[in-house]
């Protein structure tokens, strides 16, 4: 089966799970085709094994991040049966885009696909899983961390096309920029921190041991709402982000419904709260009952004894 | 102007979610609301109301019961109530067809909504009705207001937030904001309570919906995980650092 890869390139460069979206169609048996929206990444991308071509496809649109521009100028180079994009925001915008375009139907925030083509997804924020069949021609946006990457033995050849998208969004004001600092939805470990941390300062803990792991530092809504310094996009949850890391380590949070459905999927989970009974326990793999006054100079010298070794 | 804000009936985010006979068991919902993005939406078109840009339309598609949350946009201000009806479960596509043409139809030039729904978690709708209708879509959306013609957005992307303004016809799509929401007060419930909701079908709407492209097999509860460790103290941390990497494999 033919599949048209829209490659993640959002904040300027070929984003990880590119790779694990090949990693996706080939399991399915299909011969992926990667689209490179403004050429970014495409020698990279070409090196990812079973790639078949790499499309660098250049465009004054692309210079600006107008989904929607970038949506016209790439639909009419997906072709494939199966149109693939990562679940971050600007490849569900373009998987719904598309899909609308081409009258296809699109499904979001997939984490397994077999042929069929069926697919799992998580609905109510994971407290229930979907599977649903679909006909080709669809558009399927898949959650990062789902698939494995399959490694960059590839040497497909790169194609350049031009296309054009009409740009309708114009930029007035840059606010503030993304911090320089690991992104929750992207990490691999994720260490956040609750209203039990007390005071926005003491998330320097937080960060010293995200600093020697390589983890992103996130937090509970309570955190995010109580403190200014704590900003916004490190919300983990129902109306934060959802977070699929290999290890979610929460300290000094309860646990709210609305907190777990943004982590609970995570693989191994490590909750630190003085609170034997607080909730959070109920899905930590490994729960520590102590203050993170205590816990968390432990774990730090655990941690950096275990990584200089 | 006409300002449209799409609310969906969703059960509420502390609901519990059970599942029988391999489906979601609408049945047992204790709470259903209006989903948690869709009230920012809502509170951003009330702003929008406020400062005299023109009438707000409230839109909404499912079965019956979803007439509620019309009536709970009615209660903070909406001055208009549109329930597109159909008691069938629908999918991606057919809704925004629907909702497309029911905003068609109230003649907005700014659409309003949730970037994703409790129940879907999709995120297909605001620019799969942007396209369909011909509209520009800005996503991730936390604030706006107008300038002269334009809209004013705050919006999040992946190198920050900015502020960038758009033309109509726009669809808007909303994170949650640092605004409170508004409560509707004892006057704005009476009121609503006596509003009157359009009830529309697809064939009122002009909309052949087919039959759906995705097909259902089945809905299931999350896997259960083993049941956790539990340890006391600081003293334990070394134990479980131990095991994440020696159990887990994760460090
Ligand atoms: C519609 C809606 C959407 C929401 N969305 C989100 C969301 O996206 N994300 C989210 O997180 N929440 C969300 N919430 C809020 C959620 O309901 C909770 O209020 C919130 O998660 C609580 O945050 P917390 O655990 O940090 O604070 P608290 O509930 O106050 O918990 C603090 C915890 O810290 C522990 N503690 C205190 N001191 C220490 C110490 N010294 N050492 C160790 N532990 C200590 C306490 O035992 C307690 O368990 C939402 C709520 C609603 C209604
Ligand atoms: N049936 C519906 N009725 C009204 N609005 C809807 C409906 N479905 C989706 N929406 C709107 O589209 C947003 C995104 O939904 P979704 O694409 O399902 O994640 C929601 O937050 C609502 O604002």
């Amino acid at each position: 089966m033919e599949v048209t890869i829209i490659a993640d390139v959002a904040d300027g460069s070929l984003h990880p799970v590119t790779a694990q979206l090949v990693g996706a169609a080939s399991s399915i048996g299909g011969v992926p085709t990667i689209l490179c929206p403004g050429g970014v990444g495409a020698s990279e991308a070409s090196s990812i094994t079973g790639v078949s071509k790499v499309v660098s496809v250049e465009g004054a649109c692309f210079g600006a991040y107008d989904v929607g521009a970038w949506a016209e100028a790439l639909e009419p180079l997906a072709n494939g049966e199966l149109i693939l994009s990562s679940a971050s925001p600007s490849g569900r915008e373009l998987v719904a885009s598309i899909g609308a375009m081409k009258g296809i139907p699109v499904m979001q925030d997939v984490t397994e696909v077999s042929e069929g083509i069926s697919i799992t997804r998580p609905i109510y924020s994971g407290k229930a899983i979907e599977q649903a069949t679909v006909s080709p021609p669809c558009a399927i946006s898949i959650r990062a961390n789902s698939f494995d990457d399959p490694g960059s033995e590839g040497d497909a050849e790169i194609s350049t096309v031009s296309q054009s998208g009409d740009i309708r969004i114009s930029v007035k004001e840059a606010l503030a920029k993304a911090s320089e600092r690991l992104d929750v939805s992207e990490a691999n470990i994720v260490i956040s921190g609750g209203r039990g941390m007390g005071d926005p300062a003491n998330f320097e803990h937080l960060y010293e041991i995200s600093e020697i792991v390589g983890a992103a530092v996130g937090a509970s809504r309570a955190a995010v709402d109580t403190w200014e310094e704590i900003s916004h996009s490190m919300q983990v949850g129902q109306t934060g982000k959802t977070v699929v890391p290999s290890l979610y380590i929460a300290v000094g949070i309860s646990g709210a419904i609305q907190h777990l459905a943004g982590m609970r999927t995570s693989k191994y989970i490590v909750a630190i709260n003085k609170d034997p009974d607080a909730p959070i326990f109920g899905v930590a793999d490994y729960g520590i009952v102590a203050t993170w006054e205590e816990a968390l100079p432990v774990l730090k010298s655990e941690l950096s004894n275990l990584v200089s070794n | 102007m006409t300002i449209a804000v799409l609310v969906k009936h969703v059960p509420d985010t502390t609901s519990k979610i059970s599942v029988s006979n391999g489906r979601v068991d609408e049945a047992s919902v204790s709470k259903w609301t209006i989903s948690p993005y869709d009230e920012y939406a809502l509170e951003a078109a009330l702003q929008l109301k406020d400062s005299g840009v023109g009438s707000l339309v409230a839109i909404t598609c499912g079965p019956t019961r979803s007439a509620k949350c019309l009536t709970e946009a009615a209660a903070v201000g909406a001055d208009e109530l549109i329930h597109i009806i159909v008691e069938e479960p629908l999918d991606s596509t057919q809704v925004q067809a629907l909702l497309s043409a029911a905003v068609s139809r109230s003649e907005a030039d700014w659409v309003l909504c949730g970037k994703q729904a409790a129940d879907t978690n999709s995120g297909s709708t605001g620019p799969g009705v942007a396209r369909i209708i011909g509209a520009a879509c800005v996503g991730i959306v936390s604030e706006v207001c107008t300038e002269g013609d334009d809209l004013v957005a705050t919006r999040s992307t992946p190198s920050g937030f900015e502020r960038v303004s758009v033309q109509p016809p726009c669809v808007i799509t909303f994170d949650k904001g640092s605004t409170e929401l508004r409560r509707p007060n004892v006057r704005g419930i009476m009121m609503a309570k006596k509003k009157e909701v359009i009830v529309l079908t697809p064939d009122d709407l002009g909309v052949s919906i087919g039959s759906p492209s995705v097909s259902i097999d089945s809905h299931s509860p999350p896997p259960e995980k083993p049941p956790g460790q539990k340890f006391e103290g600081a003293n334990s941390v070394p134990t479980v650092v131990g095991k994440l990497r020696d159990e887990a494999n994760v460090i």
